[in-house]
């Protein structure tokens, strides 16, 4: 295969990463809301833990965005 | 923005251009002339400044921008409290500073001025610039981890419970995820604000190729297009601020090993 349709097909690819870490991050926004429906009174002190975890899911799609990057401007 | 064949190249914005100062201008090999990126980061500071100026009169009845600051710097307050304890105090004015000058970096790369020809330049879109904002986190977290718990500071790598014979594998993986942390920290940062507005200049390309190729796919392609923009860049006033509070989130959490270990 031609190197450079590689990195593009490789890049494309990358965007799986990208998909999958949605469903992180709408999986820990969707989790965090189901729990502070049940108890309102508790949500307020767990943004902190939300955010971290947002965080943690988000960076990496991130990663995955990098990994596209880097096969199609440095590799 | 380069419109060659009415394409929008999307990584042209992040180009570092001198303002004023040539390649010339060299202090030990490396260029110092004043470029874009250096500009902006003098307006954020100049804002931030003249954002605190304003609100940190000392009214006794605080007025809006009073409000205004002092709802920040609570805001800052109150997750040092929540994530440190007591000891977070003395973290404040870093935190809080690291905290505003992201969120008005985030935010000045966002304005629209680009409607009257100028260059709103993100440099927080840059490796180099939060790279130096997370080294100075991790460089505080060494310094105020050595400082108050000696050597004893590595017990950081061995977790509270560790079976015995585990003890080969956990520290290590303890170690990798310490010092992987400027990194994870400048990348988030980076990637997101990058990522963001790569994003807005692809759908604008799409806006002004659709546009031109006609009024079906001005219609099929280019209204919907500029309509998504409109909902993305909201979504990335919401980034600029979610990616500032998560720095200063995850820069809270990375003191507290520092000053309580775990």
């Amino acid at each position: 295969m031609d190197p450079q349709a590689a990195k593009l097909l490789g890049a494309g690819f990358a965007a799986i990463g990208a998909g999958m870490a949605a469903i992180g991050v709408g999986n820990v926004f969707g989790s965090f809301l189901q729990g502070a429906l049940r108890n309102p009174a508790a949500a307020d002190g767990q943004q902190g833990r939300l955010f971290i975890g947002f965080a943690a899911a988000e960076l990496l799609g991130l990663l995955s965005f990098v990994v596209a990057m880097i096969l199609i401007f440095v590799a | 923005m380069a419109a060659e064949q009415g394409k929008v190249d999307p990584m042209h914005q992040f180009m570092i251009e001198p303002m004023f100062g040539t390649d010339h201008w060299q202090i030990a090999g490396y260029n110092v002339a004043f470029t874009n990126s250096a500009l902006w980061m003098a307006i954020a500071t100049v804002a931030l400044l003249a954002f605190m100026w304003g609100g940190t009169k000392r009214q006794l009845v605080p007025g809006r921008w009073q409000m205004a600051v002092e709802s920040m710097t609570g805001f800052i307050d109150n997750l040092l409290a929540a994530n440190i304890g007591p000891a977070g105090k003395k973290y404040v004015p870093y935190i809080f500073s690291l905290f505003m000058f992201i969120l008005f970096a985030n935010v000045l790369g966002l304005l629209p001025i680009g409607l009257i020809g100028l260059h709103p330049f993100t440099f927080t879109s840059h490796f180099s610039v939060t790279g130096v904002l997370a080294v100075m986190t991790f460089a505080i977290v060494l310094v105020v981890g050595f400082w108050r718990h000696g050597f004893h500071f590595f017990s950081l790598f061995v977790p509270h419970g560790t079976p015995l014979w585990l003890m080969w594998l956990i520290p290590v993986i303890e170690l990798i995820s310490f010092l992987v942390r400027p990194f994870s920290l400048a990348l988030r940062l980076f990637v997101a604000m990058m990522a963001g507005h790569v994003l807005l200049k692809v759908l604008s390309g799409f806006v002004i190729a659709g546009t031109n190729s006609g009024l079906l796919w001005g219609t099929v392609v280019g209204i919907p297009s500029f309509a998504l923009m409109v909902a993305i860049s909201a979504l990335e006033i919401l980034v600029a601020a979610i990616q500032a509070y998560v720095f200063a989130l995850l820069t809270s959490l990375y003191l507290n090993d520092a000053e309580n270990l775990h």
